[in-house]
Parts: structure tokens; sequence; C-alpha cells
């Protein structure tokens, strides 16, 4: 598993496994989307709009998912000096506000049909908005400071300090009366759903991820291209 | 104890201290966080008139009437409280009775509550339209589910 903290060994597994992931994100949103939009039933209640969830929850779980990658890589860098986590950290952020953007805004186009309203300032939808906020903001931390040894760890200290809100987003459905329903799909209790709904939700949220680790495979190797021309 | 590790116990330590500090403040100001009330936690007797608030709970069943075309009156309810109201404008598609709902406007007395907007809640069920109707033929349909 060195390959996940030494830029080198990094970029040696990165070569070998891109095209394989990048074809295999190609096939699983083919797939995804002929069980999404052709295969899988209308709901009982929402019809033909539910199908708006296997885009909307695939990317809402992403969303925390890389910010949770994103909190371990700080703790890494910052205890035990591993620089691969500051780098992890620039190129992987604008990937998490992408997969936020895309939840906001589908969510959004959902919540019109369904709910009657584009927005509500609810607990759930106002932490997501603050987890995209979030997110902007290390985008812009990673373009600001004259001094990159400085910036790496302002940044990374303010992911650490940002990851309190993916509890908060996670659990908002539960501890307080909020417009969104609660989670469908949880560890402790045999999921809300339908099997022939499950099964498109499964295959966009891997061809999701698998996109987004091919995105982020290219971005790390920009930048640690980028850092070596930067301290030689 | 190694100094990385040292580090490394700082760190989780005031993750620790930030999380906690944000959750008690969460904790303590949870009834303005809350989107809304229900019906059971309006106290009938100290009713503020004219406040805007939202209310959540289901539309109770056999208590919707349409007075005229874009005019409504039902009632709210959480089984253990309802409150009845009136609306004028356009329903979201999923409102329906024994459907959650939430409704966003103010006391116009005691007793009756004027919404300005209605909004459906919906639950964390999702089956298939086929799968309703082979509930309901086998009996093992759950009425909670609507």
């Amino acid at each position: 598993m060195n390959f996940l903290v030494n830029p080198s060994k990094f970029n040696e597994i990165a070569d070998y496994i891109f095209k394989p992931i990048l074809i295999l994100s190609i096939v699983l949103f083919a797939l995804g989307l002929l069980f999404a939009l052709y295969l899988s039933p209308d709901d009982y209640q929402q019809g033909s709009t539910v199908r708006i969830m296997y885009v909307h929850v695939p990317s809402a779980w992403l969303s925390l998912l890389t910010y949770g990658i994103m909190t371990l890589y700080s703790i890494v860098a910052l205890a035990f000096r591993i620089p691969f986590g500051f780098i992890f950290n620039t190129a992987v952020a604008p990937i998490g506000a992408v997969f936020t953007l895309i939840c906001i805004v589908s969510g959004s186009l959902w919540g019109k049909p369904m709910w009657g309203t584009w927005w509500v300032w609810d607990a759930r939808l106002t932490s997501v908005a603050i987890l995209f906020i979030i997110y902007l903001i290390i985008i812009f931390m990673n373009f600001s400071f004259e001094n990159r040894v400085v910036r790496e760890k302002v940044v990374a200290i303010f992911i650490l300090v940002g990851s309190v809100n993916l509890p908060i987003v996670k659990f908002s459905v539960d501890w307080w009366n909020t417009l969104h329903q609660p989670a469908t799909i949880s560890k402790l209790s045999k999921p809300s759903i339908d099997p022939s709904m499950m099964t498109p939700l499964i295959i966009m949220t891997f061809a999701f991820m698998m996109i987004g680790i091919a995105i982020a495979i290219l971005r790390i190797k920009t930048e640690i291209i980028s850092r070596k021309s930067y301290l030689s | 104890m190694s100094l990385r590790f040292q580090r490394l116990l700082f760190i989780l330590l005031t993750l620790v201290i930030i999380l906690s500090a944000v959750l008690l403040i969460l904790y303590n100001t949870r009834e303005n966080v809350s989107y809304f009330y229900t019906p059971s936690e309006i106290d009938k007797s100290d009713i503020m008139i004219n406040k805007i608030i939202r209310i959540g709970g289901f539309v109770e069943n056999n208590s919707f009437n349409k007075i005229s075309s874009s005019s409504f009156k039902f009632k709210i309810t959480d089984e253990k409280a309802s409150i009845l109201v009136t609306f004028k404008g356009i329903l979201p598609d999923l409102f329906r009775e024994g459907q959650g709902a939430v409704i966003e406007g103010a006391f116009v007395n005691n007793e009756v509550f004027n919404a300005t907007n209605v909004f459906a809640k919906h639950d964390e069920n999702y089956m298939p339209a086929s799968i309703k109707e082979d509930l309901k033929d086998t009996g093992y349909w759950n009425k909670k589910y609507k």
C-alpha cells in the first residue's frame, strides 16, 4: 500500500491502472444509465422523477467520501510529515466540490416537483451548502499564499476543522426535523428500497467513483510534476 | 512516545474538542435548527397569532376539503394532535391525505392556521409501482408507506 503515500510509487501504479479504470467507468456509466433510465421501474409515489436519485445519491455519497479521505490525508500529512497528503488534498478538492455541486443541483431539480420548492433552509440542505462552501474555500486557499509550505499546512488544518461538518451532514436528518427524508440505506437496518432500484443506484455509485478516481489520478500526477518543478 | 504520535494525538484531540463544541452549540439551539414543529409540540394555550412558523406532519385522513379550485382546507396531524389549516394556492404533486407535508404560515386565531406555502414531504421508502398492487393483493400492504 506504499503507493498511497509515496509519489513515485503512486506514479508507477497510476500508469498501470489508469486505462482500466477509465474503461471501467465508461462501461459502468453505460450500464448504469441503461438501468437507471430504462430497466428500473417507476416509483409507487414519485413516478419517473425517482430516477433523479440515481445521480443525486451517488454524488452526495461521494462528496462526503471525498472529504473523508481528504481528512485522513490531512491527519497523516500533518502528523507523519508525509507530503503526499498535501499533494492529494490540492488535487482532489475540486473533484469533491463538483460532486457536491451535482448533488445540490440534482437535489434542487428533484425538490421542485416532489416537495414543491427548489430550496429550503432545513438542516440537511444547509449543511450540504456549507460543505460546498468549505470545498470552495479549500480551492481558493490553494491558489493563495506565497509560501508553499505554509499554504499546505494551513489548508490541511482548515480541512481538519471543516471535517466537523461531515457528521452534521450525515446525521442532520436524524437529529432535527427536516424537509429532507431520512436515510434510505443504512448499515443497521434493511434498506427500504426495492432491489430493482438498488441495482442502478449501486452501479451508478461505482461509475461515479471510477470517474472520480480517474480524474484524481490525472490531477495528482500533474500536482506531483508541478511540485517537482517548484522544488528544483 | 515518538514525536509523530504526539502530533497525531494532538490532532485527534483537537478534532474531538472542536466537534464536541460544535455539537453542544447545535444541541442547545436545536429548536432553531429544526425546520418545523410537529402539531403536538405546539402549545394550544400559548399560540402566537400572526407569527410565521412551519408545522410538519401528515395530512389527516378524510380531512381534505376543496373550497374552490385554488383554496383548500385540511388538517395536519402527528397522531397526537391536529391543526386545522387553510391554504390558497397550488399544492405539490405528492400532496394527498395520509402523506407527509410541511406548511408555512401563521395562526389567524386560536384554531385556524393560514398556510402561505405547502411542501410535500416524502419518506425514505422506494418501491416499484407494480409491487404496490402485489402487496395490496396479498394483504401485506403496510399503511404506513402511504
